[in-house]
């Protein structure tokens, strides 16, 4: 496994290879490894505990892993940088619960989102160009806020808010996109529109879905990874994944 | 790029609020120097000089304000920032006296006679010069500012705990300030303050100059703090306050953040030491004491934190009622302090201007949608006349 791994480092977007932490004691991640190709759509699927969030945390840089390997397009060191660094050089993520800035308006946050100079002269003397001011009222289409965006993100619903986060990352313009269970808590209707908005997103980057949701994993219709315990369980096609004796094991059949 | 910074700043109600402080500043020196000591309209010295005070509290609430209402810093040491602008130009005064100490030693101020010391020590040169001294105080309270931040944010020292650093950061500052050996006069302070830039620091026209200087002061300050809260960073300190891991994973370096604040409000609390340091006549480590620092919380709280003329509001309520409330029942003025704090607390958590914009806001909104109301109820009334 490990050999393969190794092969796909050069062009992969995402690199993860025996990637170990423990918290007290606890091994959130054992040995963990995985690639990402460049443009690709990957659901990450598995049960609670297996270290689904652990993952996230240690490619954005919210946490260094004990040992083991995390490249960015092949050849930067993703455990040597900070979450500030590792958002600029083009990773986005979306939290479980949706993060979003409470007492700014839709228009506010897309405007801090956006990615420009983030030093604190730049943004003090900032100024919103006819550029950026095009920019924002194409992500606010996008995720179909545009009649919300003088309201304040605390009176959007539930899922006007995961949107609005999914528009806050389009803004940031990353290569790579962490999705952390988008559609926890939407309608049938807004799950059907968050998988069309991902597909249509992973066009133009690389995503990744932490999901629970496996009817919303079958509309994305793309390979699936199982992780259990820290690890990597089983990966393929969802019915391929589903199939598996160990992930009905661990995960499914519960 | 500066214009555009001043365009954002100058909203409506901070327009109304520095026009209020230049009035004043021009308003209240005349009253009392124009004006017979009968005259109805006479404003007698003790309360210019008293009013000077309170602004120069409004400043340090406004400084305050910065960084805890808008950036969720509560520093519970800001008053260090203000007494150390206040030992700067209390330096300066020190040195004005020259020879006309009791001991008429052209060079040394008193204490340091007293002390038996033989020569000026090495930080107290310089002092001698008004624009030194001007500039200790800004530069003085910053730098702390800044070494204190760098390693608290950079750290992430957060919420509660960080409050208790700052407090920590004043009762250290209490206790050394409190030595003989440190140099600034001890236990006693500096006082017994002549003049200043050559005017009697007594005098009725020194008295208005320093209450004028304090209002333009605090409204220059308004104005700047104002431009930095409507600039783009300023919506980014307030997402590091709501969002603060949001804020992170947008490529922000939230310690540079706060950082910025922080000494920008550090020096702003300096300025306000300074001007407050003459017209009080004298600065003693007193002032490092953490319940002061406290206070100016209390201040903030009452007015509006998070509203940038909450603060002046409360600063000046608080304090006023603090100089009636001591005259009339002195035992009584701290219950009655922890009191205010616990009902704002419970009743007004946005203070007394944040609330009244709320229910301005809501006005406004119930009238928008009253009005919409009005205008369906009327087509439907008329299906012609509405096509």
């Amino acid at each position: 496994m490990n050999t393969l791994v190794s092969n796909a480092k050069p062009s992969s977007i995402l690199y993860l290879d025996g990637v170990s932490v423990s918290f007290d004691g606890f091994k959130a991640l054992n040995a963990l490894s995985f690639v990402i190709e460049p443009g690709e759509l990957r659901a990450i699927i598995g049960p609670n505990g297996a270290g689904k969030t652990t993952m996230m945390d240690i490619i954005t840089g919210k946490t260094r892993p004990d040992s083991g390997e995390v490249f960015f397009k092949g050849t930067i060191d993703l455990t040597q940088k900070d979450e500030a660094e590792i958002a600029q050089l083009g990773i986005g993520r979306k939290f479980q619960k949706p993060t979003v800035f409470e007492s700014h308006t839709v228009w506010d946050n897309l405007e801090l989102a956006l990615n420009r100079k983030r030093g604190v002269f730049s943004t003090l003397f900032y100024r919103l160009t006819a550029g950026d001011k095009a920019r924002i009222e194409e992500i606010l289409s996008t995720v179909r806020l545009m009649n919300r965006k003088d309201d304040l993100a605390a009176n959007l619903s539930h899922g006007q808010k995961q949107w609005l986060e999914i528009g806050m990352l389009l803004a940031q313009e990353p290569e790579l996109l962490l999705v952390d269970e988008p559609v926890a808590g939407m309608t049938d209707a807004e799950t059907a529109e968050t998988a069309i908005l991902l597909k249509e997103i992973a066009k133009t980057r690389s995503v990744v879905v932490v999901e629970h949701d496996m009817g919303f994993i079958r509309d994305l219709g793309v390979k699936v990874t199982c992780l259990a315990e820290g690890s990597v369980l089983a990966e393929g096609s969802i019915d391929f994944v589903s199939a598996d004796q160990k992930v009905i094991e661990n995960y499914l059949g519960r | 790029m500066i214009t555009s910074f001043l365009a954002k700043a100058l909203g409506r109600n901070i327009v109304i609020t520095v026009a209020i402080l230049l009035a004043l500043a021009a308003l209240v020196p005349a009253l009392n120097l124009l004006t017979a000591p009968d005259h109805p309209l006479h404003v007698p010295t003790y309360i210019v000089s008293l009013f000077g005070k309170y602004l120069t509290y409004a400043l340090l609430a406004l400084a305050l304000d910065l960084v805890w209402g808008f950036c969720g810093i509560l520093s519970l040491g800001h008053a260090a920032f203000f007494a150390l602008g206040g030992y700067a130009m209390g330096m300066y005064l020190m040195r004005q006296i020259g020879a006309r100490g009791s001991y008429g030693n052209p060079l040394l101020p008193d204490f340091m006679v007293f002390l038996n010391w033989k020569e000026l020590p090495w930080f107290w040169q310089g002092f001698d010069m008004f624009w030194f001294a001007a500039l200790m105080a800004v530069l003085v309270p910053g730098l702390l500012a800044f070494v204190f931040g760098w390693f608290a944010f950079r750290s992430r020292v957060n919420g509660v705990y960080l409050s208790i650093i700052t407090q920590a950061m004043t009762f250290a500052l209490l206790l050394a300030f409190f030595r003989n050996d440190m140099g600034f006069g001890g236990n006693n302070g500096l006082t017994d303050f002549k003049d200043i830039l050559g005017f009697n620091i007594q005098s009725n026209g020194t008295r208005s100059a320093l209450f004028a200087a304090s209002a333009i002061a605090l409204a220059l300050s308004l104005v700047v703090t104002s431009g930095i809260v409507r600039s783009k960073y300023g919506k980014i300190l307030v997402g590091v306050r709501d969002a603060e891991s949001r804020t992170r994973f947008l490529g922000y370096r939230v310690e540079h953040m706060k950082l910025f604040a922080f000494v920008v409000s550090a020096m702003m609390a300096g300025v306000a030491g300074a001007l407050y340091v003459p017209q009080v006549g004298i600065i003693n480590p007193g002032e490092f004491e953490p319940a002061n620092s406290i206070e100016v919380v209390i201040w903030t709280a009452v007015g509006g934190r998070g509203t940038l003329i909450g603060p002046i509001v409360g600063a000046i309520l608080v304090n006023g009622g603090k100089s009636v409330f001591t005259a009339a029942f002195p035992e009584f003025w701290l219950f009655a302090l922890g009191g205010l704090f616990v009902l704002v607390t419970l009743f007004l958590p946005r203070g007394i201007v944040g609330t009244a914009r709320q229910f301005f806001e809501r006005r406004k909104e119930y009238r928008k949608a009253k009005a919409v109301e009005e205008a369906r109820a009327f087509a439907a009334a008329e299906p012609q006349a509405a096509e």
